[in-house]
């Protein structure tokens, strides 16, 4: 259930649902989410699910904090949601060309490149949300000795299909970007199609991926 | 095929096709984009007789130089811009709020924003734009919106659909009045800061960084020094939210923002001053002030009150 609600800004409302991070609070937030997209209360222009938190925005000149609150409130929540589970096998080239932030990652987590290659790869990931740039999955969870922070400056440009860690999540830049994650590998399958207007991402909250790793060859061969 | 054109002699720095964005997206992480100053946006279109929600031209800095091809057209451009219009015998100075009519054979030639980052060119019709989840706003980020979602370039082709009936040139005096400050409300981690970086972050100045974009704008100045986690479990956006991350150097979001981000929110520009802060160009210096919700409210609903009065005047 929402723990709390306080405003972000003027035109959105923050709904925290806790700190912790686990399915159980997830699928909790989602659900929300969905009861709310279908209502289609008048002035909500956007809503952001992610692990433990939903943020409702809002278009200020048809309604307001007050508003939005008293209705998120006072509407009950399906029990039943129906997440489309899928399962997808991910390709992803982990050679010195991509995985940008291996060194980084060997210090910080005391661990040898092989190591965290063979941990990343022998286990199968949750998608809790998708955001930050278009189709982006956050896939969870990575085992307690494979967390890292983020960069201390985010770079300005992580190349497409770039596919990085921060504590226990993995993720995929689904186009160049600007990023923070410590990156670990690259994909050359495209995980957001813009042409496709009504389902423009691969992975959706509820699916579960793996990662198969590639060679350099495999990898420059793959779109051919 | 349609008989109106625009030639792209030189597409200017940062020039796309804008409109009022694409809403209920988030949740993919597709965001709002649109107009970067809704008000500039809004009137450019009146001036011209537009629907209020047709696609602008927005540039950033250096913007197009065009060549116009067809019947009679009316056009007008917003901001604090420098331009002229080239007829066949002369070149005149433009002035900006007011439009101009122009025939088969004029160009436009954009020079620059004068201490300002956005301009828009509205023309008196409808461009003839792919529209993805209905806008043809692009985010080049995504490759998202008209023009494959890319900045136009030099030698591209842009057909009109129809162009407007009503050709009368309208005009309004209007400066866009320039603030240092900016009305923000506390975030929502504002207590992972120090006293200190709390201070900091209300009293001190911050310069615009130049690695600005319509993603987010880059501060630069004293560091803003946090005592609990410069990380967070990653959760929504929303544009004017400011983050900070390890360096201490606050980001604001933009209009084509990350839909989720992961470091810490001191804070969230008043909608009100939104317009006014995307125009704030590299170098310019910005202090923050604190606002409260309701405060911000209000000032919103004068704001959009004097976007009408205005509006209601050409």
């Amino acid at each position: 259930m929402i723990k709390n609600i306080s405003n972000l800004g003027d035109a959105a409302l923050y709904c925290d649902f806790g700190n912790e991070v686990n399915k159980s609070i997830n699928s909790q937030v989602i659900k929300y989410f969905k009861t709310i997209k279908e209502k289609k209360f008048e002035g909500i222009n956007n809503l952001t699910p992610s692990y433990n938190k939903l943020i409702i925005s809002y278009d200020l000149k048809k309604t307001n904090f007050k508003e939005v609150k008293n209705y998120v409130e006072n509407i009950n929540a399906k029990d039943s949601i129906d997440i489309n589970s899928k399962k997808l096998e991910i390709p992803v080239c982990c050679h010195d060309n991509f995985s940008m932030d291996i060194k980084r990652l060997e210090e910080i987590l005391k661990l040898s490149r092989e190591k965290i290659l063979e941990n990343f790869l022998n286990k199968e990931y949750f998608c809790y949300m998708t955001g930050f740039i278009a189709g982006m999955p956050f896939l969870g969870d990575l085992d307690e000795n494979m967390r890292a922070q983020r960069l201390e400056t985010p770079r300005v440009k992580v190349p497409k299909g770039s596919v990085a860690l921060t504590e226990q999540f993995a993720n995929i830049y689904t186009f160049e970007s600007p990023g923070g994650w410590n990156i670990l590998g690259n994909t050359p399958i495209d995980v957001f199609d813009s042409s496709k207007e009504d389902k423009p991402n691969l992975i959706n909250p509820g699916d579960t991926v793996v990662f198969k790793e590639i060679t350099l060859d495999q990898y420059k061969n793959y779109n051919e | 095929m349609s008989s109106n054109y625009l030639d792209i002699i030189r597409p200017g720095i940062n020039t796309t096709f804008q409109d009022k964005g694409r809403d209920h997206l988030y949740h993919i992480g597709i965001p709002f984009s649109g107009a970067m100053d809704n008000r500039n946006y809004l009137i450019a279109n009146k001036l011209v007789n537009n629907n209020l929600d047709s696609a602008v031209v927005e540039f950033a800095y250096q913007g197009p130089h065009i060549k116009y091809s067809g019947e009679k057209i009316n056009f007008a451009v917003t901001g604090d811009v420098i331009f002229s219009i080239k007829k066949k015998n002369a070149e005149i100075e433009g002035n900006c709020y007011q439009s101009y009519q122009i025939e088969n054979g004029d160009e436009i030639n954009i020079l620059s924003t004068n201490k300002s980052v956005y301009g828009y060119l509205a023309l008196g019709g409808e461009l003839d734009l792919k529209f993805q989840w209905n806008s043809c706003s692009i985010n080049t980020k995504a490759n998202i919106g008209s023009n494959d979602g890319k900045k136009l370039d030099t030698g591209q082709r842009i057909n009109f659909k129809k162009i407007n009936s009503n050709k009368d040139v309208k005009k309004i005096n209007y400066i866009n009045n320039k603030i240092e400050n900016i009305r923000v409300m506390k975030g929502t981690n504002f207590d992972y800061f120090s006293e200190q970086g709390k201070q900091t972050f209300y009293e001190k100045e911050f310069i615009v960084s130049k690695l600005s974009d319509r993603m987010g704008m880059r501060l630069e100045g004293p560091k803003i020094e946090n005592i609990v986690n410069t990380n967070i479990k990653s959760e929504g956006l929303i544009k004017g939210v400011i983050q900070v991350p390890a360096d201490g150097n606050p980001i604001i979001m933009l209009s084509d923002h990350g839909t989720v981000g992961g470091y810490p929110k001191i804070g969230a520009v008043a909608s009100v001053d939104y317009d006014r802060l995307v125009q704030m160009a590299p170098g310019s210096k910005i202090k923050f002030k604190e606002i409260n919700l309701s405060d911000a409210e209000t000032l919103f609903k004068l704001y959009e009150m004097e976007t009408q009065n205005l509006l209601s005047q050409i």
